[in-house]
């Protein structure tokens, strides 16, 4: 993406003006790109497959989704999900040298799918995955890249406008890829919301070759080790998620926010500087350049808010702020506000729920 | 430990830092500077104004690319009670001169571009190095540096000691005492910016056009202290130092009276709606002549800041502490190319240069200022801020009363205050401590 | 062996701030750091270096002023550093950064030997995009490893490297061929002190500058604003939501059950769900 400092000069010059080239006119349709690994689809693909529909609809072109990876039933499955989350049709590349994720296999196999069937914009999960064949495959392909978005719409000209932080979500800028072909994207899991499942005949698959042996491939999977379930946190997609920040001011405090997300059978997470102070493990950090979550309850204590925080739990239904200072910025967007020492209302809170839930909870029905 | 040798090591890249370092480099001399901050001036804090004459002595040309934001063109003094401030302005069109005297500049930046002259001159200027302490000989002579890094002990004929106001190198070594509480002012400051247009409506400025106030009054709670506001191109920096000493008294914080100062009916309109970047607190020297240390020794100077030299009643102190780096240099010098050794002797050179200098001549000047304002904190900082300012108000307000028996009932306050006795012993005081 | 990171001088982000009507970013007074992200590339390519010998060369695509990061860089223990500066590089997107850059270690390659392995940062902190690692990569026609969380045997002889990279759902451990491109994922190490010895030689060395042209850059309508596909159109603040936050007021004791009270009155359905999550639904 463009370095920001430099859209006011890039805005008015001749290369903002759209003079599409004639072998770019034949690419149409939006393409989702299905990112499955180990056999699990990505939740950020059905997201993204709610937000191509909404770009082909107004567009008025087909949306498609790309399934790639190893023959057999997952893959299957994956292409059969698709049609319920609104493909009009699904790409296949199935083939067994695909079961692992690689640079190389998955770009070649993407590439050559755009390259046959050129679709105009092409949509891509930012995850570990997403990012690496993105960059790859926009690369190849000589095309432009938007990264991160966090909200894609069409201009009256029907070019992607794409909108992402930037400057570490100090600023947002609007981007475009006017003229080359397919306009890339990737956005983040739950920036974009889970469409309806709805249950769906299959449609139109058109599979596609791979057109590798073993051998064209140098990089080996020598072994995959899974996160332990215990120790992997869920928090993107968590349905409450309780917080604490540097207001905690330990880490022994930083237990409170855990004994309430247990109560509250939550999960946990913190704001960056936790992270950096080694207090708590770099996945349980939210915002831009952590966790993007969209819980129903969101509690934040000893949280600030800043700008960097908010872009990661402005999709929450309902955003709960404790902080001791009344003027913190984290109160411009949460809908509950109390200002008072989280040390102290944390345990009470904790008390407060487990005294209204306890009746439900699990080791009571043990019991 | 670092084989090769230097003519001279320079602890600290603030103003006197920069300048010892930078004359030592243009004589030709092989000198190392070393800087605990990130880069040079990350660390330091100050108003700021620079006064370009001691600027021009060192690089002629430097308004060409030095990055300064304002020239002044008018001083204000306030003095100040709690609703109210009565002022002096001073504005004159003759401060838009083609090479204006004084500008505010801000620290962190103009460092970094003064350091970057230090370099072009040929010093080696390392930052993010702290000199822990001094290497002496077997007879204590001062030989070098050690530093917190690895194999960071590095050996020199002279140390030039520009380490700032704590000075914490030279008083461990016990070449002076630490700073008495009554010797110093600590200063908090903070970074107001606004749109560079909102900055000119408000103080009344046009391009570059500078402005400064500088307050005194019940804002230091009666302890000896001053305010002050600089405005900037983009930012307005705002301050206020009192002694440290007065701070151990009265208990008051200091993050307090700048609030209060922030607060005040007068200084509330000028940063409203800033958003405030940096708060930082520094300490600034102002035992004034008396407190002056010892200025050189067996293979060492200091300098700046750690040598106290600084002007509390002018707030000068950068241009003493180039003025006071570039006569060290100048010294170190002439007994280097003496070929002679460094030795204290030969050293107190810079003491004579020094003494013959402005620098020690407007410090002798005000020998008394400090320890006066000291005693008579109360009277100079709370009592007549509120005489004077009642005195006003009673002035332009149209009552009725006739303009006679204002201006007895002014005097009686102020009698009534401070008796006569009380009253003609101040004037004549300041009087003195003036002359 | 020849070990090259790309570093990238950016503003520090946590203090940049936004001119309240222009909307522009006022970088008065804005700091520069080396990206957070790059360090922790370095002191894995200087780790390398330590143990299998060889140099380790710093690379910058950026403003004269980006000297200072590459004069860190060299303080901290690299061998030598590479300023890639011209004003027809300004405006680049990352597909024209790779170009620039890609241009930049082939010549490098050329003049210094080869690079076994490049390295980048997962992203930066201003650009933000984890694309131009894997973009120098594929221009250079390198195998890439992003999210590189620890090196493991790296057999110069043989010319293969192991590491663990992270994937979203565990840590893949692959053996590629050098030369490779490896984007180190943050918090795997952290960055040394340089010693007295590094750091002198840093204060005086000669930081090698290259225009367009030095570098070998062949068309020059790839590079910057020209070059690149992407544009910017509008640049903004994050619009404030509308309405504050409800603030809950209480005496001496913490308002735990009114704050219980009024979420569940704000959200009906909350209790049923967070039942439902006691029971471990
Ligand atoms: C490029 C970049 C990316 C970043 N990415 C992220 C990111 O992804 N996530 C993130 O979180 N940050 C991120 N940051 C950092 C972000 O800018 C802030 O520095 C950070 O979020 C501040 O964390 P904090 O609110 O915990 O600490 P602070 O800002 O220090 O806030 C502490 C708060 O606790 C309050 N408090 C103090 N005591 C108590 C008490 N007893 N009870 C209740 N409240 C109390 C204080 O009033 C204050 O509001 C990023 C920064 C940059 C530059
Ligand atoms: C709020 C405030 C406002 C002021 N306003 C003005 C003004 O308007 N006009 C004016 O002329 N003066 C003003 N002054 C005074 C002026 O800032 C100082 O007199 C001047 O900066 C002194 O320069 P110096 O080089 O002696 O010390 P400093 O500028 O403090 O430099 C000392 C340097 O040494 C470094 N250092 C310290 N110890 C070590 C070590 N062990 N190893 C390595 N490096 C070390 C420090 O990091 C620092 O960079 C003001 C001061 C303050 C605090
Ligand atoms: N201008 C540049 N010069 C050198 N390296 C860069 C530059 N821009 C990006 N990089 C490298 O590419 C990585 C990813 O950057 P980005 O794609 O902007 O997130 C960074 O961590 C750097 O290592």
């Amino acid at each position: 993406m463009s370095e920001p400092t430099k859209a006011p000069a890039a805005a008015g010059r001749a290369s903002t003006k759209k003079e599409l080239p004639e072998h770019f006119k034949a690419y149409k349709h939006v393409w989702v790109f299905i990112e499955q690994e180990r056999g699990q689809v990505h939740p950020v693909s059905w997201e993204l497959m709610g937000a191509g529909r909404v770009l082909a609809d107004k567009l008025k072109v087909d949306l498609a989704a790309v399934v790639i990876g190893p023959e057999g039933e997952a893959t299957r499955h994956a292409a059969a999900e698709a049609f319920c989350y609104g493909a009009d049709l699904t790409y296949v590349v199935a083939d067994n040298l695909l079961a692992d994720y690689r640079n190389e296999s998955y770009t070649k196999a993407l590439t050559d799918v755009v390259n046959t069937y050129q679709p105009e914009i092409l949509l891509l999960g930012a995850t570990t995955l997403g990012r690496d064949l993105a960059g790859s495959v926009a690369t190849t392909l000589l095309t432009g890249l938007t990264a991160d978005c966090t909200a894609l719409d069409v201009d009256t000209d029907g070019s992607l406008a794409a909108t992402r932080p930037t400057f570490g979500g100090s600023l947002m800028c609007t981007i475009y890829t006017l003229n080359y072909r397919p306009q890339m994207a990737t956005v983040r899991p739950r920036v974009m919301v889970m469409p309806d499942r709805v249950e769906r005949p299959i449609g139109r698959i058109v599979t596609h070759p791979l057109g590798l042996v073993e051998d064209d491939i140098v990089t080996k999977v020598l072994s995959f080790l899974p996160d332990r379930d215990s120790a992997k946190s869920n928090l993107a997609y968590a349905d409450v998620v309780v917080a604490g920040g540097l207001g905690l001011g330990s880490p022994e405090n930083f237990q409170l926010v855990r004994q309430l997300a247990t109560v509250l059978g939550a999960d946990y997470g913190c704001s960056r500087p936790l992270v950096q102070k080694g207090w708590v493990p770099s996945d349980r950090q939210i915002g831009q350049t952590g966790k993007t979550i969209r819980p129903k309850l969101y509690i934040a204590a000893g949280i600030s808010g800043a700008i960097q925080h908010r872009v990661g739990v402005e999709g929450a239904d309902l955003i709960v702020a404790i902080n001791t200072d009344r003027n913190a910025p984290i109160f411009d967007f949460a809908h509950v506000g109390i200002v008072t020492d989280a040390i102290r209302l944390l345990p009470a809170l904790t008390e407060a729920f487990r005294a209204r839930l306890s009746p439900h909870s699990r080791d009571r029905i043990a019991s | 430990m670092i084989e090769e040798r230097f003519d001279a090591i320079v602890v600290g890249a603030g103003m006197a830092g920069n300048a010892a370092a930078l004359t030592l480099a243009q004589r030709g001399l092989k000198v190392l500077q070393l800087e605990r901050g990130e880069y040079s001036g990350s660390k330091n804090v100050q108003g700021a104004i620079l006064y370009a004459d001691m600027l021009e002595k060192l690089i002629p040309d430097f308004r060409e690319d030095a990055p300064l934001e304002r020239h002044l063109v008018e001083q204000r003094f306030w003095m100040m009670d709690d609703r109210a401030h009565v002022g002096l302005h001073y504005r004159s069109d003759d401060f838009n001169e083609e090479k204006p005297n004084r500008y505010t500049i801000i620290r962190a930046q103009f460092d970094k571009w003064f350091s970057s002259k230090v370099r072009e001159a040929g010093a080696t200027v390392l930052c993010e190095t702290t000199v822990t302490e001094l290497a002496r000989d077997a007879y204590g002579k001062v030989i070098g540096v050690r530093t917190d890094r690895h194999g960071g002990e590095v050996h020199a004929d002279v140390v030039v000691l520009a380490e700032g106001v704590n000075g914490l190198l030279g008083t461990r070594a016990g070449l002076r005492d630490r700073p008495k509480p009554d010797n110093v002012a600590l200063a908090v400051k903070e970074m107001h910016f606004l749109p560079r247009e909102t900055i000119e409506a408000r103080f009344n400025l046009k391009g570059d056009e500078g402005t400064v106030i500088e307050a005194a009054g019940t804002i230091s709670r009666g302890m000896t202290g001053m305010g002050f506001i600089y405005a900037n191109k983009e930012c307005v920096s705002l301050g206020i130092g009192c002694l440290v000493a007065d701070f151990e008294k009265t208990g008051e914080t200091p993050y307090g009276l700048l609030e209060r100062f922030k607060q005040h009916p007068s200084v509330a309109p000028l940063i409203e709606g800033s958003e405030v970047k940096e708060y930082s607190a520094h300490l600034i020297p102002e035992g004034g002549y008396k407190a002056i240390p010892q200025l050189y020794g067996e293979g060492w100077v200091v300098v700046g800041d750690a040598a106290q030299l600084n002007n509390a009643i002018h707030r000068e102190g950068s241009n003493l502490a180039m003025t006071s780096g570039r006569l060290a240099a100048e010294a170190i010098f002439q007994v280097k190319s003496r070929r002679d050794p460094m030795t204290a002797d030969n050293l107190s050179l810079y003491k004579k240069m020094l003494d013959d200098s402005f620098v020690i001549k407007d410090m002798k000047k005000y020998k008394d200022m400090p320890a006066l304002m000291h005693i008579q904190s109360q009277n100079f900082f709370l009592t007549y801020p509120q005489l004077v300012s009642k005195a006003m108000q009673n002035f332009v307000r149209v009552d009725g009363t006739p303009k006679m028996d204002k201006e007895k009932s002014m005097l009686r306050s102020f009698v009534k205050a401070r008796s006569w006795t009380g009253l003609f012993g101040d004037a004549f005081r300041l009087a003195r401590a003036w002359r | 062996m020849h070990i090259v990171v790309c570093i990238k001088q950016v503003p520090d982000s946590a203090q940049i701030r936004v001119h309240p009507v222009t909307n522009t970013i006022m970088r008065q007074g804005v700091p520069t750091i080396i990206n957070p992200y790059d360090l922790f590339a370095l002191e894995a390519a200087l780790a390398l270096r330590d143990k299998h010998g060889g140099e380790v060369t710093v690379l910058t695509m950026g403003p004269p002023s980006a000297e200072d990061s590459l004069r860190k860089a060299l303080t901290y223990g690299a061998d030598r550093a590479v300023l890639l500066t011209d004003r027809f590089f300004a405006g680049a997107d990352t597909l024209a950064t790779t170009y620039a850059l890609a241009t930049a270690l082939r010549k490098i390659g050329e003049t210094y030997g080869p690079a076994d392995i490049v390295f980048t940062g997962k992203q930066t902190i201003d650009g933000d995009t984890a694309q131009v690692g894997p973009g120098i990569a594929k221009r250079l026609g390198m195998l890439q490893l992003t999210y590189v969380a620890k090196i493991g045997a790296l057999d110069l002889a043989a010319g293969t490297v192991e590491v663990e990279r992270r994937s979203e759902g565990g840590v893949q451990m692959l053996r590629t061929k050098l030369p490779c491109l490896i984007t180190m994922l943050e918090a795997t190490n952290e960055i040394r002190r340089g010693a007295m010895v590094d750091a002198l030689r840093a204060a005086r060395a000669a930081i090698v500058k290259w225009s367009a042209q030095d570098a070998g850059v062949e068309d020059i309508a790839k590079c910057g604003l020209r070059g690149s596909p992407t544009i910017v159109k509008k640049v903004f603040a994050p619009p404030p939501r509308a309405e504050k936050a409800f603030m809950i007021e209480f005496g001496s004791e913490p308002p735990a059950d009114a704050l219980i009270a009024e979420l569940f009155k704000r959200q009906p359905k909350l209790e049923a769900d967070l039942v439902a999550l006691a029971r471990g639904f």
